[in-house]
């Protein structure tokens, strides 16, 4: 790019408003949003669910998704307006001046063509260069995007190429006709934190090398104080705060975002080491495989009563697989599952109604985790019905009780349906469904990751409440450092079906760690603008 | 059968005053029918007046005070149950109406009430949805109250063979001389009725059975997948009509061979969706708390199946009707002299090359009929689809 | 490739079983048919011993599973038996049956499946317009309609009124080719008309199930063409599907043109198959059922097997 150029007004958009259609109706969605991106410039755009970060991003391009539209406000990039172009120059636009980078690489990849087709399809299809040149060309963006075999990696299909490396080669991809812009839609959210560091880096370096200008859209403000030059906050629609990434992150002007900024300051208090006493569920040399597989070698935990577990691992650590084998979903190859001293039937069939009540679990996905054609009323009283025989007026009114705990008003929200709560409301609902069975232990499986940052604090906070008040055991399960660390008294770090370290939470987390251990909690982006730049530079320095 | 399928998804409101209309129409047809039937006399005919009226203004006053859900599915049926009880309590009056007319009664009932019931739905329905309500509607009626419409009897000869069109007769006569309006109505009542109770039994058994196959898996699964993927791989015009050699044509064996056929497609649907139900986490947790197996398909699953089954049961009650329109039109149906409308095109088809469509009036009622259930099917499919996002 | 191959393998060899299978069941079938065999063929007057050495002479005194083995190695061996009406030898008459079905089935593919796949991506891309929603509206129909009316309403408009082609295609085999498929226009054109809405409305709705998919977002944010996006990103992922309903079609069109030869005399397999059920001329009802099942199965394995085919996660694995 022209040195000239540098600092211009690339893309501006101007009181921009969508429209999404629900129910035969269109309602507005963003409410006039004003975005200026200069050339080599990225923006981070940041906001939980809902906040339209995403539809902007697409705007950017012109694109609506289906069911939604344009519906006001200008888009400016590069003297054309966007949102008045017709679809032909709209297309021509797409892909070579502009490109889009999908949170799901996995998806977004056509499954029936290789890499390097898709690849060339937009240079070739644009016009702008024949496929022998695209090819090369891509041989030499996957080796700067350090793909590992970048001649041959391009060669296969999709679904023979990891996430992270799929990620890439997207980016790959999206730079194929050296846009003057892309759009990053959440590119690492659906990856592990270890294999998010390659991305971010990888995905910065290319920006920086090509000096394109680039929207980088996603939830998370510690990733995205790594990425942006300028970060602009959103909500419902509308523009919360908008400002340098320093600026924003050492001093933020709105309580919406010092809400963001402060989402992972909550601790729990350090608890004491429980010594030799007894504990609630102990998992004794447990190893389990699904089918011939083997997932589990030789686990061994301890679960005290009214203390906290943190299980924590990557996918495909085992992590879940442990907590099935507790519940007796899966029966261990191995090894058994102790209660008070007592083994517990491998199979949940096999156990009573006295030992399944005792175990609770709680979801990751509140959606899928209570039945959607029941109400309120009847989620939370077939326990009580079914565990303690409570009928009528005495279940109504445990009922309320119950929804009470959970902050939730009895009279709103005991005739309602799934469809008519929000995310954390239904997690709530859940955590009530576990409270009903008067529980001793509680087993949260990823319970706070598909909820916003926000929300999601709400929970933990709940549920530390819950434990003090009621004296509940938990076995938290979750891939997220930072939900470890304010909610674990003891900690259980896995890997690859292995527990590899445990221990209270402050031996695990004060060095010296075991390696991976090191790994995991380094990789946890902090609300610091130069953390990956430091952390890379430390890596390569202890690998130098 | 409205009732369960719709739960939250489908807003339930006050219905308003042209919704009243509609039950008022269906009450009048009722009235009219019960004067010219029932009454002996202008005198006698008052009581059945009042009752009528008064029934009407109850139904429509304890309609409007109505706004929750769950009660207004109660309502129909209650209301659809009193009916049927008090028409028994004048059964010395309905007597000359055979009992199946009086189950076509409850079904008109039924009908209207579902339509006022749903009628914010309704209202949003393409033309195309609308355009196949109506029909069927009129096919429930006419099929429910064939006695009562119909000028002659099922099989008795009225006139020469062939005869035209004229005002006696209204389509002119069969080949043997029967009246073609009479057995075209009395031909509908037959084979919707047949068609609509072969599908409803092959869904009892086809979907009990997919739902226990993918509640229990295992070996059960195993076994009835089995049988099934076996029973399928025969074509089943062709199964169908050895087992019917063997167990002889008549209604009953026609009922219970296209239905087992048929159960084999349901029971796949059945399973596939059902199987999409089980492993969500939701019936995880009912079965982790211990609840048993009846429990779990009752509440768990089936109220989550129950859209995709519906539309099918839309979708296999045509397939079925054309079905037994085909064996009947070949010869290898239901048996004459019962009236129906396959058998009817082949037995007048002679007429179609002296360049007649006389004979295409019940190839044509079997189209309409289908067309309109596919196009309710299509609508309502669009809609569940819709409930997803 | 091992996979793919163990895969096929697979279903290969469950295609056999079930033909296996479904002899038996038909086997059994006509064992269970009330009434003496011999009997029907001797008719009512025989003698208790004419009865026995006519049995002896069939091997009916034999016990079932012997029965069934010489019955099912006769039947791989071409030999059908004899119908009990004509006294005719089965195989010739059978084949000449045949070859007359696959014939029409075949006409009527060859317009059915180009033109229903096209029509189909068309849909997909138009979706939503006038064209599409006429097209549904259409497709919705003539799914409705019997069969027979169809072919009678083609009869009176192209025959009666137009005189364009025969009301009855009798074909035989001293006519030439283009005549022969001229006789067999009005039953072809009916099973086209039945199996292409079916066929379009599954193509149509296959590719629309996959607009949705990231990846097509992708192919649209890559600034496509619309054309392209359908023919190179959502066809080839809705080849499974899209291929098994034509299977599927093309084992109706063979097995349920019963209804379409009747109406329009065409000395078919159909054609025979309802005579001798109405004749109780068994042995040609049970060598019918055979043809038609093995048919049916037969393109049900190639279904299977094309879409564990056009899999690129099978056909490239890891």
């Amino acid at each position: 790019m022209a040195e000239d150029k540098k600092g211009e007004v690339l893309l501006q958009m101007h009181g921009l408003r969508i429209e999404g259609r629900s129910d035969e109706i269109w309602h507005e969605i963003v409410h006039g949003v004003d975005v200026v991106l200069r050339r080599g410039e990225v923006l981070g755009l940041i906001g939980e669910s809902g906040a339209g970060k995403s539809t902007i991003g697409l705007a950017a391009m012109g694109f609506a998704r289906d069911g939604c539209r344009i519906s006001g406000g200008s888009i400016m990039f590069d003297g054309v307006d966007l949102a008045k172009a017709s679809d032909d120059s709209l297309r021509q636009l797409r892909g070579s001046r502009i490109a889009y980078v999908a949170q799901s690489a996995a998806a977004a990849f056509n499954p029936a063509q290789k890499l390097i087709d898709q690849y060339c399809e937009a240079p070739v299809q644009h016009g702008i260069m024949p496929r022998a040149e695209a090819e090369s060309d891509a041989i030499d963006l996957y080796g700067r995007l350090q793909l590992p075999d970048p001649e041959g990696i391009g060669f296969r299909y999709p679904h023979q190429v990891s996430g992270g490396q799929l990620q890439r080669a997207m980016t790959a991809m999206a730079m194929a006709c050296r846009p003057d812009l892309i759009v990053f839609d959440e590119p690492t959210t659906a990856l592990d934190v270890t294999t998010q560091i390659e991305v971010l880096s990888a995905i910065r370096d290319i920006v920086r090398q090509f000096d394109t200008a680039a929207i980088y859209i996603t939830h998370d403000l510690a990733v995205v104080s790594q990425m942006a030059d300028r970060i602009m906050v959103l909500r419902y629609g509308n523009l919360v705060e908008e400002g340098e990434t320093r600026g924003m992150i050492e001093d933020p002007q709105k309580e919406y975002t010092r809400d963001l900024l402060a989402v992972r300051t909550f601790r729990k208090e350090l608890a004491e080491d429980p010594g030799a006493e007894m504990p609630l569920l102990r998992v004794e040399n447990v190893s389990a495989a699904y089918g011939k597989s083997p997932v589990l070698f030789n686990v061994s935990m301890d679960i005290h009563s009214k203390r906290t577990v943190a299980v924590v691992g990557e996918s495909g650590s085992g992590k879940s697989t442990a907590a099935r084998v507790i519940t007796g979903l899966l029966p261990p190859s191995e090894g058994k599952v102790l209660y008070e001293g007592l083994p517990l039937p491998a199979d949940h069939r096999k156990r009573s109604k006295d030992e399944k009540h005792r175990l609770q679990m709680i979801y990751q996905m509140p959606d899928t985790a209570i039945n959607p054609r029941q109400r309120v009323r009847s989620i939370i009283g077939r326990p009580l019905e079914f565990y303690l025989g409570l009928r009528g007026e005495d279940r109504d009114a445990r009922v309320r009780q119950l929804l009470e705990m959970i902050e939730l008003d009895p009279d709103e929200f005991i005739d309602r349906f799934p469809g008519e709560l929000s995310g954390g409301q239904k997690q709530r609902v859940c955590i009530a469904r576990a409270l009903a069975a008067e529980p001793e232990l509680i087993i949260c499986d990823e319970v706070t990751s598909a909820l916003d940052q926000l929300v999601a604090e709400e929970i933990l906070k709940l549920l530390q409440r819950l434990q003090d008040e009621l004296g509940l055991a938990y076995m938290f399960i979750t891939h997220d450092l930072a939900t470890v660390r304010a909610v674990a008294d003891e900690i259980v770090v896995m890997l690859q079906g292995e527990v590899v370290e445990q221990g209270l939470k402050e031996t695990v987390l004060t060095p010296p760690h075991h390696e991976y251990t090191e790994l995991l909690l380094s990789s946890v982006p902090e609300m610091d603008p130069d953390w990956l730049d430091n952390l890379l530079d430390e890596r390569l320095e202890q690998s130098a | 059968m409205t009732m369960p399928l719709t739960g939250n998804t489908f807003g339930g409101q006050a219905s308003p005053w042209f919704s009243r209309i509609a039950v008022a129409a269906v009450h009048f047809f009722l009235l009219v029918l019960f004067l010219q039937n029932v009454a002996a006399d202008f005198w006698s005919a008052i009581p059945g007046f009042i009752f009528i009226h008064a029934y009407s203004i109850v139904v429509l006053a304890y309609w409007s005070s109505l706004d929750r859900t769950a009660a207004g599915d109660t309502v129909i049926v209650t209301l659809t149950l009193e009916f049927v009880l008090i028409a028994l309590l004048f059964w010395d009056r309905f007597s000359a109406w055979p009992w199946s007319t009086l189950f076509g009664l409850a079904l008109v009932q039924f009908c209207a009430f579902a339509a006022v019931r749903y009628w914010k739905d309704l209202r949003q329905a393409p033309r195309s949805a609308w355009f196949g309500l109506i029909v069927i509607l009129v096919y429930v009626m006419v099929a429910a109250t064939a006695p009562i419409i119909a000028p002659f009897s099922e099989t008795e000869i009225v006139g020469s063979e062939y005869d035209v069109w004229s005002n006696k007769n209204l389509l002119g006569t069969d080949n043997l001389g029967r009246d073609m309006f009479t057995r075209l109505i009395y031909g509908g009542r037959n084979t919707v009725g047949i068609a609509f109770i072969t599908t409803l039994l092959a869904f009892v058994v086809g979907g009990l059975a997919g739902i226990l196959a993918a509640a229990m898996r295992g070996w059960v699964d195993q076994v009835l997948g089995r049988l099934v993927d076996i029973l399928m791989a025969i074509p089943s015009f062709i199964l169908a009509r050895l087992i019917l050699t063997i167990v002889g044509t008549s209604v009953p064996s026609l009922i219970l061979v296209i239905a087992l056929l048929d159960a084999t497609r349901v029971f796949r649907l059945a399973r596939a969706v059902s199987m999409n139900v089980v492993v969500l986490e939701f019936v995880e947790a009912a079965s982790l708390r211990g609840e048993g197996l009846w429990w779990l398909i009752k509440s768990e699953i089936l109220p989550n199946i129950l859209p995709p089954l519906v539309a099918e049961f839309g979708l296999r009650f045509c397939f079925v009707f054309l079905f037994l329109s085909g064996l009947s039109f070949l010869g290898l149906g239901i048996q004459p002299p019962t009236a129906d409308w396959g058998s009817m095109v082949r037995d007048n088809a002679t007429l179609i090359t002296y360049g007649d469509i006389t004979p295409l009036l019940p190839a044509g009622a079997i189209a309409l009929l289908t067309i309109g259930v596919n196009f309710v099917v299509d609508w309502f499919l669009h809609k569940a689809s819709g409930l997803k996002d | 490739m091992s996979q793919i191959a163990k895969l096929v393998a697979q279903r290969l060899a469950l295609g056999l079983l079930t033909l296996f299978i479904v002899s038996l069941i038909i086997f059994l079938c006509v064992e269970m048919l009330p009434g003496n065999f011999s009997e029907a063929i001797l008719g009512q007057s025989a003698t208790p011993e004419t009865v026995a050495a006519f049995n002896r002479e069939l091997g009916l005194d034999l016990p079932p599973h012997e029965r069934y083995v010489t019955w099912l190695f006769n039947m791989l061996q071409g030999d059908f038996g004899r119908s009990l009406a004509s006294k005719r030898e089965l195989s010739e008459l059978l084949g000449y049956r045949l070859e007359n079905t696959l014939f029409l089935a075949a006409v009527a593919a060859v317009i059915a499946v180009p033109l229903a796949v096209s029509l189909g991506v068309l849909a997909a891309l138009y979706r939503e317009s006038f064209y599409d929603r006429a097209v549904n509206v259409v497709t919705l129909s003539s799914i409705s309609f019997p069969e027979f009316f169809v072919a009678y309403i083609l009869i009176l408009v192209l025959a009666q009124n137009m005189g364009v082609f025969p009301a009855i295609s009798n074909i035989s085999d001293e006519l030439g080719f283009w005549e022969k498929v001229y006789r067999t226009a009005l039953p072809a054109l009916t099973l086209t008309l039945v199996c292409v809405a079916h066929m379009m409305r599954m193509t149509r709705a296959a590719i629309i199930n996959l607009l949705a998919s990231p990846y097509i977002e992708m192919a649209r944010l890559k600034g496509l063409r619309p054309t392209r996006i359908i023919l190179k990103h959502a066809l080839p992922n809705a080849l499974a599907p899209i291929i098994n309903v034509v299977v599927l079609n093309l084992a109706y069109l063979v097995v349920g043109v019963v209804l379409v030869e009747v109406v329009f005399v065409y000395p078919g397999l159909g054609q025979l198959f309802v005579d001798s059920v109405r004749s109780r001329d068994i042995p040609v009802v049970q060598a019918c059922s055979l043809i038609f099942a093995m048919t049916y199965v037969l393109l049900n394995l190639l279904a299977d097997v094309l879409s564990i085919m056009s899999n690129p996660r099978l056909l490239h694995p890891r």
